[in-house]
């Protein structure tokens, strides 16, 4: 049994459902990541595990507890805000003191584990400043080591990086993901950047429109996505829809495409196929024509068009002087892939 | 079209035209005030701090300064922690009718204060002859009228700040264990102390020097410093009047200033 168990967990406003049954188990120390796009109900299921909102159905547990009727001071979970949320009128030291002070520790382990929480985050010599004289990921920092110092049986993340420039994202992300292994945390962290989900968590649930989609590990999502929705929000994929056609796939647009249907849904109606899995070889008897090409550095991405079908090609940028660099847009060319490479979907 | 520059010049000058429309008599009241001669004239000559003197010995301006100062620290005293109270069940709590309720707490706000002022007159002689006692001219009537100033005042000020306030702070505490109770005492209150300062102070300038409402609540022996300015100018004008409002206008200036700090005023009244 998990630490944190969320079972049929539903939230309406009205007529409105804004998380639908959600099912999850986190087991100890696991990270799992709640991944989807903005309005997909992610922050309101973090809400409900925290005590913030009152569900109206299903039920919490943590640590085999049932806490759904449970009010947040009662639960065991360190929340990390968006906001931070810091008291603005304590000082760096008093805000990591808090939960402690809430837990009625005495004044010296309390002093002591305050300053072992902000070594942790290296910001031990910040103690004494208010929130309003440090920088964003410095406050980040004081933020996770307040709710890290009361030891949760249940860490909560809400979009912490959100409010970090590009650079300090990617630090505090590994940063988060080692306190997180280092102390065993059980954690469930929201996200909408798919890169941070993938790069931080054991496993993540995609969610759309209050319901979850999918979950599992990064890589099980990307090489087995279960539905066009997780194909195209976890990384970029083509998807082309048609039927089953002898051993290939034919495209509505006509084109016949290569595939493996062995085990393959009998209801397949769309092919899906990632950009960076598919060869291009420049041909001038091919068939196929470049539309688009854009240059990103380490990577040249292809529009390439076949018999009314158009697929994104990424591929790593050639070096200087190999022929594939002249390739320009209405170029022929042929396209190949490994049939194993593609997946075959149900409808959306 | 004019140039940026002709234009800036025009805009300040503009501004320091209303400026100086604003505070010239300020000033006149402020340089009469330090000067010998006794008939106000401009400009006057030899300079002179007799009139605060003579102001501090007249019973009238003495006695009117300290009821002043004491309806004020009273009427704040009260009104303030009522208007915090009403400010947070307004901002917070789901009781209904709360735009009527807002509307009622503002309203002496919206009243002028002569007409105010009026009907308390007349409410006080109905309930003296109820109650058998004094209302008019006395410290408990005027504290009462004067509480009608500090709780709008105070309602306004402090529901501005609640409704900047962050409420992720006060969900950060729960989360960290801490009741409701304890979340009000550590959290909300704390921030809203600025607010909670400048609905002090406010309030208190308002009732200090508030005249129209007061008017016909005073009585001999029992006269706020407004009024007893006012009632010393019917008679006799000479620069003593100049240097008890001098005095007036350094306090309340000086409060305003102080207020300022807490919260920008310009974005509440
Ligand atoms: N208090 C509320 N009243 C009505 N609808 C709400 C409320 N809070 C959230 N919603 C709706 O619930 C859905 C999920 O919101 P949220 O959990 O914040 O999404 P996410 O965090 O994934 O962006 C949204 O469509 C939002 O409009
Ligand atoms: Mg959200």
């Amino acid at each position: 049994m998990g630490s944190l168990v969320l079972e049929a967990l539903s939230k309406r406003y009205g007529s409105s459902t804004a998380v639908e049954r959600v099912d999850l188990e986190v087991a100890q120390g696991e990270m799992v990541a709640l991944l989807g796009p903005s309005g997909c109900g992610k922050t309101t299921t973090l809400r409900m595990v925290a005590g913030f909102i009152p569900p109206s159905g299903g039920r919490v547990l943590i640590g085999g507890q049932d806490v759904t009727r449970a009010p947040p001071y009662a639960r065991d979970t360190g929340m990390v805000f968006q906001s931070y949320a810091l008291f603005p009128h304590m000082s760096v030291a008093q805000n990591v003191a808090f939960g402690l002070e809430m837990r009625k520790v005495g004044r010296a382990e309390r002093d002591e584990r305050v300053m072992e929480a902000l070594r942790l985050v290296r910001l031990d010599h910040l103690a004494d400043r208010l929130p309003r004289q440090l920088s964003g990921g410095q406050q980040q920092r004081v933020a996770l080591a307040r709710a890290l110092v009361v030891n949760p049986a249940v860490f909560l993340l809400d979009e912490p990086l959100s409010n970090l420039d590009a650079k300090l994202r990617g630090e505090v992300r590994m940063e988060i993901r080692a306190l997180q292994q280092r102390l065993g945390l059980t954690t469930l962290i929201v996200t909408h950047d798919q890169e941070e989900a993938l790069t931080m968590a054991d496993r993540l649930v995609v969610m759309e429109r209050g319901r979850v989609r999918q979950v599992g590990t990064a890589e099980e999502l990307y090489e087995h996505p279960a539905d066009p929705f997780v194909a195209g929000f976890v990384g970029r994929c083509n998807l082309v829809s048609g039927r089953l056609e002898g051993g290939g796939f034919r495209a509505e647009s006509g084109a016949l495409l290569r595939c493996d249907s062995t085990g393959a849904p009998a209801d397949a109606a769309l092919l899906a196929l990632r950009p960076e899995r598919i060869r291009l070889d420049p041909d001038p008897a091919g068939e196929a024509r470049i539309t688009a090409v854009t240059y990103l550095g380490a990577q040249t991405e292809y529009h390439v068009e076949q018999r009314g079908t158009t697929l994104l090609v990424t591929r790593p940028t050639p070096p200087l002087g190999d022929p594939m660099r002249r390739l320009a847009v209405g170029d022929a060319v042929v396209l190949s892939w490994d049939a194993a490479a593609v997946r075959l979907l149900p409808a959306a | 079209m004019l140039l940026p520059a002709p234009r800036r010049l025009l805009f300040h000058a503009a501004i320091g035209a209303a400026f100086l429309l604003m505070l010239a008599p300020v000033a006149m009241v402020m340089i009469i005030s330090v000067f010998r001669q006794e008939i106000v004239s401009f400009p006057p000559p030899g300079l002179t701090l007799e009139w605060y003197v003579n102001a501090w010995a007249r019973q009238e301006f003495a006695r009117g300064f300290l009821t002043s100062l004491q309806v004020a620290l009273l009427a704040t005293a009260i009104g303030v922690p009522l208007g915090t109270a009403a400010a947070l069940a307004l901002q917070r709590s789901a009781i209904k009718g709360k735009g009527a309720l807002n509307t009622l707490l503002l309203g002496p706000l919206a009243v002028p204060g002569v007409v105010a002022g009026t009907a308390l007159y007349m409410f006080y002689l109905r309930a003296e002859f109820w109650l058998d006692r004094d209302l008019t001219a006395t410290l408990e009537g005027l504290v009462a009228a004067h509480v009608l100033l500090t709780i709008p005042w105070t309602v306004r000020l402090v529901s501005a700040s609640l409704q900047g306030l962050d409420r992720t702070a006060e969900e950060a505490a729960a989360n960290l264990g801490a009741r409701p109770l304890t979340v009000f005492r550590r959290v909300t209150l704390p921030m809203l102390r600025p607010g909670i300062v400048a609905a002090a102070l406010f309030s208190f300038i308002q009732s200090f020097e508030n005249l129209e409402l007061t008017l016909l609540l005073v009585g001999p022996g029992r006269t706020t410093l407004p009024v007893a300015m006012l009632s010393y100018l019917e008679f006799r004008i000479d620069p003593t009047l100049a240097a008890v409002a001098t005095v007036q206008i350094l306090l309340v200036a000086g409060l305003m200033l102080i207020t300022d700090r807490f919260v920008k005023l310009s974005r509440v009244v």
